[in-house]
C-alpha cells in the first residue's frame, strides 16, 4: 500500500501537472505532491523497521534496510528541494530565464525523475532497475537544457550520449548476469533477473561471466555515479542546468547509481571469491577522489566548485564500499546520507548566491554575507560541513572510513588524506571571499526559501554529534546486507 | 564439416548480415542511407528472433519480433525520417578519421569482440552462442562510429544500432530478457529517440547547425 502511493504520486503529479499546463499554483502542487511521497516513505520505512524485508509485487518489488533508507532520505531531499524551487523558479521567470511553458516541462519533469529513481531504488528486478535508471537519465535530459543557451545545450548533449553509453554498457552487463543465472534458475527467465532469487544462489554463478559482467556493470552505472574517467558530462550538467535539478542530479541521482554498483557487487562477490569487485571499486573511487579534489582548484563557477566536490565524495563512498566489512558500509552509507543533504543545501544557497550576483562566476561573486546574512552563512556552513569540519556528519563519516583505511589498506590513507587537505583548501579559499569582502549583488524579487538549507545543515549537525540509536541500528543493518 | 539444420544456417547467416550492415553504417557518410540501412539492421534482428522463435517454440520470442518489426522497421525510421527532412541534415560532413583506417580499427574491434566472447560462448547452452561474438563487434562498432562522426544525429545512429546489437547478444546468450524488461528497453529507446528530436530542435534553433563541433567550449580551461 505505501510502496503504491510511493510510486503513483510521483507518476500521477507528473501527469497532472504535465496536462494542467503553466499553473499559477503549479509549485504548489509540486510540493504538495512531494510531500504526500514522502509521508509514504516514511509510512514504508516504519514498516520495513517493524516487520522485516518486505516482498511485493509478484516479487517484483523488495524493500530492505539498505534501500528504504535510501528511498526515505530521496523523498525528503525531493521534498524540501521542491520547497526550495518555489521562490527560486519564480525568481528566474522575473529575470527573464524562463517562460512559464517552460516551467510546465520543469515541474512536470521534476516529479518523473523522482519516480524512475524510487522505482530504480524499490525493484527486485536487475533489468527494470536498468530501465528506471535509463529513464532518470531521459527525464532530466530536457531539464539540464531548460535554459537553451549554448552551453546547457551542450551540456544537455554530452549527458545524454555518455549516459546513454555507460547504460548500453550497464544493460550488457545485465545481460550476462541473465546468462548466468538462467543456468542455475532456469531457462522460464521469469525469476532469473530477480535479486533476491540472485541473491539465493550466487555461489553457484559462474564467476568468469560474473566477473565479465560486474565489469560492464561497474562502468554502465559508475558513468552515472561520476566516477573519473566516466564522469565529464557531471560538471557541465550540474553547472548549467537549473539549480534545483543541481540539487537532486548531486544529492540524489548520484546515489541511486552507487546503489545499483552495491547492489550487483554484492552479488558478484558472492561468485567470483576474488578481490576484484572490491578493488575495482577502491581503486575508482580513490582516482575519483584525487582527479577531483586536483581538478577543484581549475574551478571558477561555483556551480562546477561543488560538483567537483561531489566527484570527490562519491569517491569516497565508492572507496569505503570497496574496502568492505561493517564498520567502512556502515561508514559509506553515513557518507551517502550526509554528502546528499549537504551538498543540497550548498547548491540551494550558491543558486540564490549566483542570482544575487546576476552570475555563476565566483570573481564575481562577493560579500554575500552583508547581502543577505542567511545565503551568506549558509554557503559558509554547508561548505565547511562539506569539507569535513567537526562537528558535522561527514567528519564522522569520513574519520571512520579513514580509521577503517589504516587497518585494511594502510596505503591509501596517506592519498586519501592528501586529497582531503587539497580539496580543504581549494574549497575553502574560493568560498571565503565570496562570502565576506565588498558586495556587489542586488536585491531578489522574491524570499528565497531557506528552510530547506538550514534543516538539512542541522540534520549534518546532529548526525555528527549523535546518531540515534534506532538509526544506527538501521545503518548497521543495511551494512551487514552489503557485507563484504 | 559437419552438416548444420537449415535453420541455423539461416541463423548464421542472419548475424553475418548484422556485423556487415554495421560496417556499412561505419564508412556511410549519407544520413538517409544511414537510417536505410538501421532499418534493414532491425529487420534483420527481427527476421533472427522469428527464425529462433521458430525453432525453439518460445512464444515470447515472436512478440519480441514483433516489437523490434513494430519499432526498428517501421516508427524510429519514420521519426528519423521526418526529422531529417524537417531539418534538412542530409550528409555528414567529413568524418573525423578516414574512412580506410576506421575500417582497419573496426577489423581489430572484430577480432577483440570474438576474444571477450569466449567466457560467455562456454557458458551459454543456446543453439546460437557462435553469435554472441558478433553481438559483441556489432556493439563495438557503433561505439567506434560514434567516436568518429561529428553529426549529433549519426551518433544517434550508433547509440540506436549499439542497442541493437545488446539485444541481438540477448538473443543469442539466452533467448531474450524477460517480456518486462525487453517491453521497458522499447519504451526507453522510443522516449529517448523522442527526446532527442525535441533536442535536436533546440540546437539548431540555437546554432543553425547540428555539426557538434558547436558543442565543444564547455572544457576545462587553464
Amino acid at each position: 500500500m505505501e510502496l503504491l502511493l510511493l510510486l503513483i504520486l510521483p507518476i500521477g503529479g507528473a501527469a497532472w501537472l504535465g496536462i494542467t499546463g503553466a499553473h499559477r499554483r503549479a509549485p504548489e502542487v509540486n510540493a504538495v505532491v512531494s510531500l504526500g511521497t514522502f509521508l509514504a516513505a516514511c509510512a514504508l520505512a516504519v514498516r520495513v523497521i517493524r516487520h522485516g524485508d518486505l516482498l511485493l509485487g509478484e516479487e517484483q518489488f523488495f524493500i530492505d534496510p539498505f534501500n528504504v533508507f535510501l528511498v526515505t532520505l530521496t523523498a525528503f531531499v525531493g521534498l524540501t528541494t521542491a520547497l526550495f524551487s518555489r521562490p527560486y523558479m519564480r525568481i528566474e521567470v522575473d529575470h527573464g530565464r524562463l517562460t512559464p511553458r517552460r516551467l510546465r516541462l520543469y515541474h512536470s519533469m521534476y516529479q518523473l525523475f523522482m519516480f524512475t529513481m524510487l522505482l530504480a531504488l524499490t525493484t527486485n528486478n536487475m533489468g527494470l532497475m536498468w530501465v528506471a535508471m535509463e529513464g532518470a537519465t531521459l527525464s532530466t535530459v530536457l531539464l539540464v537544457t531548460l535554459y537553451r543557451t549554448p552551453g546547457s545545450l551542450e551540456a544537455g548533449w554530452k549527458y545524454f550520449i555518455l549516459c546513454g553509453v555507460g547504460i548500453a554498457q550497464a544493460l550488457f552487463g545485465t545481460i550476462l548476469l541473465y546468462v548466468a543465472a538462467e543456468k542455475v534458475l532456469g531457462s522460464q527467465g521469469v525469476t532469473a533477473l530477480l535479486w533476491t532469487h540472485l541473491d539465493a544462489v550466487k555461489s553457484q554463478l559462474e564467476p568468469t561471466v560474473l566477473a565479465l559482467s560486474f565489469v560492464f556493470l561497474l562502468v554502465g552505472y559508475g558513468t552515472k555515479v561520476g566516477l573519473v574517467p566516466l564522469h565529464s558530462w557531471l560538471p557541465d550538467a550540474h553547472a548549467e542546468g537549473p539549480t534545483p535539478i543541481s540539487a537532486v542530479l548531486s544529492g540524489l541521482l548520484l546515489n541511486v547509481a552507487l546503489y545499483a554498483v552495491v547492489r550487483s557487487k554484492v552479488l558478484v562477490e558472492g561468485s567470483v571469491h576474488s578481490q576484484l569487485p572490491s578493488r575495482l571499486l577502491m581503486g575508482f573511487g580513490l582516482v575519483s577522489v584525487v582527479v577531483a579534489a586536483l581538478l577543484l582548484w581549475r574551478q571558477r563557477d561555483i556551480k562546477r566548485l561543488f560538483a567537483y566536490s561531489s566527484i570527490e565524495h562519491m569517491g569516497i563512498a565508492t572507496f569505503a564500499f570497496g574496502m568492505g566489512g561493517p564498520i567502512a558500509n556502515f561508514a559509506a552509507l553515513l557518507h551517502m546520507t550526509v554528502h546528499s543533504l549537504t551538498k543540497s543545501s550548498i547548491f540551494f544557497t550558491a543558486g540564490h548566491a549566483a542570482q544575487k550576483a546576476g552570475t555563476q562566476e565566483i570573481d564575481r561573486i562577493r560579500g554575500l554575507i552583508t547581502l543577505s546574512p542567511t545565503v551568506g552563512w549558509g554557503l559558509m556552513l554547508g561548505s565547511l560541513a562539506i569539507l569535513g569540519v567537526p562537528p558535522f556528519g561527514v567528519f564522522t563519516s569520513e574519520f571512520l572510513i579513514l580509521t577503517t583505511a589504516m587497518r585494511t589498506q594502510p596505503w591509501a590513507t596517506p592519498i586519501l588524506l592528501a586529497a582531503l587537505a587539497v580539496a580543504f583548501a581549494a574549497i575553502f579559499s574560493k568560498v571565503q571571499p565570496m562570502v565576506f569582502g565588498e558586495t556587489t549583488g542586488r536585491r531578489l524579487p522574491h524570499a528565497p526559501a531557506l528552510l530547506p538549507v538550514f534543516a538539512h545543515l542541522a540534520i549534518v549537525l546532529l548526525l555528527g554529534l549523535y546518531i540515534p540509536p534506532y538509526l544506527a541500528d538501521w545503518y548497521r543493518a543495511a551494512a551487514h546486507l552489503i557485507g563484504g | 564439416m559437419a552438416h548444420l539444420p537449415l535453420g541455423q544456417q539461416l541463423l548464421d547467416s542472419c548475424a553475418a548480415l548484422l556485423l556487415l550492415l554495421s560496417f556499412a553504417m561505419l564508412s556511410q557518410r549519407r544520413v538517409v542511407t544511414l537510417v536505410n540501412l538501421y532499418a534493414v539492421q532491425g529487420a534483420v534482428l527481427a527476421a533472427a528472433t522469428l527464425l529462433l522463435a521458430w525453432r525453439t517454440g518460445e512464444t515470447h520470442l515472436y512478440i519480441s519480433a514483433a516489437l523490434t518489426v513494430g519499432l526498428k522497421v517501421v516508427l524510429l525510421p519514420w521519426l528519423l525520417y521526418r526529422l531529417i527532412r524537417k531539418l534538412e541534415v542530409y550528409r555528414d560532413t567529413e568524418p573525423l578519421f578516414n574512412v580506410s583506417g576506421t575500417m582497419l580499427v573496426g577489423l581489430v574491434i572484430v577480432v577483440f569482440a570474438f576474444s571477450l566472447a569466449q567466457p560467455i560462448t562456454r557458458l551459454a547452452s543456446t543453439a546460437t552462442r557462435s553469435s554472441i561474438g558478433i553481438a559483441i563487434a556489432v556493439v563495438l562498432l557503433s561505439f567506434l562510429m560514434m567516436i568518429t562522426r561529428r553529426k549529433a544525429i549519426s551518433q544517434v545512429m550508433g547509440f540506436l544500432s549499439m542497442e541493437n546489437g545488446v539485444l541481438f547478444g540477448a538473443m543469442s546468450a539466452s533467448y531474450g530478457m524477460p517480456m518486462v524488461v525487453e517491453l521497458g528497453i522499447a519504451l526507453d529507446v522510443l522516449v529517448a529517440v523522442l527526446v532527442l528530436g525535441v533536442f535536436f530542435f533546440q540546437i539548431r534553433e540555437r546554432f543553425d547547425s547540428l555539426d557538434l563541433h558547436h558543442l565543444e567550449s564547455l572544457k576545462e580551461r587553464e
